[in-house]
Order: C-alpha cells, then structure tokens, then sequence
C-alpha cells in the first residue's frame, strides 16, 4: 500500500542504520512517546539495531494503560446498568478495574458493545431511541477531534439518548512531568506523529528550550522511526535542543486547524490523573459545559473516582521510563496479557505486553 | 491506539459540515470514512484515517522528501556538519 510499504524499505532503512551509527559518540536514551513506536520498534526490532548505548525507553502514550482505575470502575457501573448500551474501543475491555474488567462485565450480561468509531456509537443511539448509548470516550490528542465531531452532531440531531464517558488525555503536559520527575533519564524525545498531526508542535518548542532537551515529531514505520532516532541523535551530538519533524507528510506546524477548531468548541482543559503518573495538572480534557448533558458522569450520577491500582503492578515506573517490565517480579508470571495486573500488559501497545510478545530481555 | 492508516478517496458521498463523508479504499478494501476535519480532501488524495476519521491529507511532496534526505546522507557519508 502506498504511503506505508515504501517506509518499510530494508535498504532506506540500513542506509538510516549506517548513518546513526556513523553519528554516534556516546551513550544516549531516548524516549519515544507513544504507544505504537513502542510496538512498532519492538516488532521490526529496530532497538536491536541501534549502536551499543542507544538506549530506547518506552513513553506513557498509550490511552489505555493511563486510563486510570476509577475510571474503569465508572465504565463497569455503566455497562452493567439495566437499559445502557456501553461502547468502546476493543484494547478497553480487558483493563482491570479495582474488581472486574468490561469483558466480565458483558458475560455477565452487561450490553457492552466494541466499535470501531465513535460513529457506530452515534449509528447504534439513532436506531436504539429507548436505550441509553455511552461511549468511552478515551485517548490522546489524536482521537479528540473523532469525539468532538459525534458531540458536535449528536447536539446538532438533538439525540437525548447519547453520551460520553470523557478521559482524554494530553502529551505536552505528560512530558513535563517526566522531565520534572525524581530519576528521570530521558535526553530526547521521538514526539507521537499522529497526537502532532492535529495539534501540530509549536506547544513542544517550549519544552524543548526549557529542558534543554531535542523533541523530534516522529511516524510509525520503520523509516520514520529510524530518521526520528537519527535526527534526535544527531542534536544530542551537536548540542542543539529543538523541535524538529521527521513525519512531515503527515504533520503541518500548526496540524490539523479544523480538527483542533472542533476540540476546542467540544472540550475544555482539566486536571486528569493517570494510571500510573498520579494527577497531572492540565493533562486533559472534558466536556465544557454547554456540552456538560453529553457528560456520562453527570447523566447518571456516578460515583466519585477513588479506587487504586493494584500494588504489585510497576506499571507507574515503566510508563516513567523508569523501570523496565522485566524488572517486575510478576511479569510473565503472576502478570500476563490473558490475566493482566495492570493495563501496560492489557494493551497491545502497552510496554509490558509488546516485551511479553516479542519476549525481549 | 494512535493508529493512523493512509488510503485514497474513492469517492466523495456527503458534504455535509460534520459528517462530510466519503469511501476510501485501503489496498482495496473500501470503508466510508468521515472527512469533516480535511473538506479540502477530494478523490484521489491519500489520508490518513484514525477511528472512521480522516485526520489528514498526506503531503505527496513531504513523502518524497525524507527519502532524498536519506540519499543525501549516503552521499555525504553523514558527516556532522560544523
């Protein structure tokens, strides 16, 4: 397929490979943010190519490993409640909340269903008039705009029957606070391509003067992630600190403005606590509120979030960079993606569970 | 999750502001797709689509780009400009 097999070039990519290793002098880490880079650098594995010292850690930019308990929780009361068609994302239904997960939920007779878009949960709330739609409304920048629009269009159709369980999340806050964070390691960063389409990258030039620390806006393929690494490794080298895009063909500076215009008329920015990383100060977003009816949490008056992770679970150190999965003693063990403590493994983009599956040491 | 996939627009079926939509072919498998967030997109353009979204238009030109950037750097070995 065009745009995504000539990425996958073995010989554009050993010529990047050669060049990396040409502009290596010393160690470096680097940490890419975002949950696909993980899967996709452990699957071609691209960490296995790089110069001894180059090392790669894994980012918190998986929306399903940050999605914290309590909201978990939220979404099981939900599902299991008489009249309710909950949706979801299909990475969502086996996240371990404080006691049961959404897959246990549906088998015991939750109507929970898994879509694909947003859009299917607007389509099944049009042809279920008697029957209350919530849809999970998680993730990054990436998928705001999706969840604007359906908010935007089921006000527009006036449909009562439709909501949002909201738990977005943002990068650009995420990444201060690892940097501000007790043992952090990251000197570069591989920025998450698809979260700068929408949002473009003028917000990461800051962090990047303030913490004297490259950012590079970085693709998915192997192609693009090797130029990411090249490029971040090459300002490491030089002493530079910028904001640099490797993913020009699907990133503008200022992204994608319609799509940002939609969010903003939709969502607001809010304090959000993550799995793992505790609260960030705003680091999401949630309804505003003329669109506050559209709010799950208020429709049906749920509980105040309170539940904690379980304790053995590392995953807050991982999705830090901190700790690596093998370091927990429950990985592979007590910890697997059938019987998950904690979402790292839960999610295919998940850290633990793209070591698990390609049983890196 | 932050998957995003290229395909082409086959065809344009509504343009309506927020459910503008059309069909966009994935190496053959063809899927309607929401086009509200690219109204500049028109057949035979690549986007790049996330959810039944179209987040963007891909730039051909871009495209090109870092593969000439990749020839250059085997040309000049790399060297670290001063």
């Amino acid at each position: 397929m065009k745009h995504l097999d000539e990425y996958r070039d073995r010989d554009a990519a050993e010529r990047l490979i050669e060049a990396i290793a040409r502009t290596v002098t010393r160690p470096w880490t680097i940490m890419e943010v975002c949950g696909g880079q993980t899967h996709a650098i452990m699957r071609h594995g691209l960490d296995q190519l790089l110069p001894g010292g180059v090392e790669l850690l894994h980012g918190p930019g998986c929306p399903v490993c940050v999605t914290p308990v309590d909201i978990i929780d939220q979404a099981l009361e939900l599902a299991a409640r008489p009249g309710v068609i909950f949706c979801t994302f299909g990475d969502m239904l086996r996240v371990p909340g404080s006691s049961s997960d959404l897959l246990r939920t549906k088998a015991n007779g939750g109507d929970v269903r898994m879509v694909y878009s947003p859009l299917d949960a607007l389509r099944l709330a049009r042809e279920n008039p008697d029957r209350e739609v919530v849809f999970f409304a998680i993730g990054f920048e990436t998928t705001a705009p999706s969840n604007a629009v359906v908010a935007l269009a089921a006000r527009r159709e006036g449909l009562a029957n439709f909501s949002l369980l909201v738990s977005h999340v943002l990068v650009p806050p995420a990444l201060e606070a690892l940097m501000a964070a007790p043992g952090n390691r990251v000197q570069g960063f591989l920025a998450a391509g698809h979260v700068c389409t929408i949002m473009g990258w003028r917000e990461y030039e800051s962090i990047a003067l303030r913490h004297r620390i490259p950012i590079v806006v970085t693709g998915f393929e192997p192609v693009d992630l090797l130029a990411g690494i090249h490029q971040c490794l090459l300002q490491l080298e030089q002493g530079r600190a910028e904001v640099a895009n490797a993913y020009g063909r699907a990133v503008k500076p200022e992204g994608n403005l319609h799509a940002r215009r939609a969010i903003e008329q939709v969502f607001e920015v809010v304090d959000r606590r993550w799995r793992g990383l505790g609260l960030i100060p705003s680091s999401g977003l949630g309804l505003r509120e003329p669109f506050a009816d559209l709010d799950a949490t208020r429709r049906f008056e749920l509980h105040e979030p309170s539940a904690a992770a379980p304790s053995e679970c590392i995953a807050g150190e991982i999705l830090r960079g901190v700790k690596k999965p093998h370091d927990c003693p429950a990985f592979g063990a007590r910890c697997t993606p059938e019987h998950p403590l904690g979402a790292t493994m839960v999610s295919s983009e998940g850290a633990c569970a793209a070591h698990y599956k390609y049983a890196r040491p | 999750m932050c998957l995003a996939v290229p395909g082409i627009v086959v065809s344009i079926e509504s343009e309506d502001e927020l459910l503008r939509a059309g069909r966009v072919s994935f190496g053959g498998v063809e899927k309607e797709v929401n086009l509200a967030c690219v109204p500049e997109a028109a057949v035979g353009d690549y986007v790049l689509v996330h959810a039944g979204f179209a987040l963007q238009r891909i730039d051909e030109e871009e495209a090109r780009a870092i593969f000439q950037e990749i020839d250059r750097l085997h040309a000049g070995h790399g060297q670290i400009p001063e």
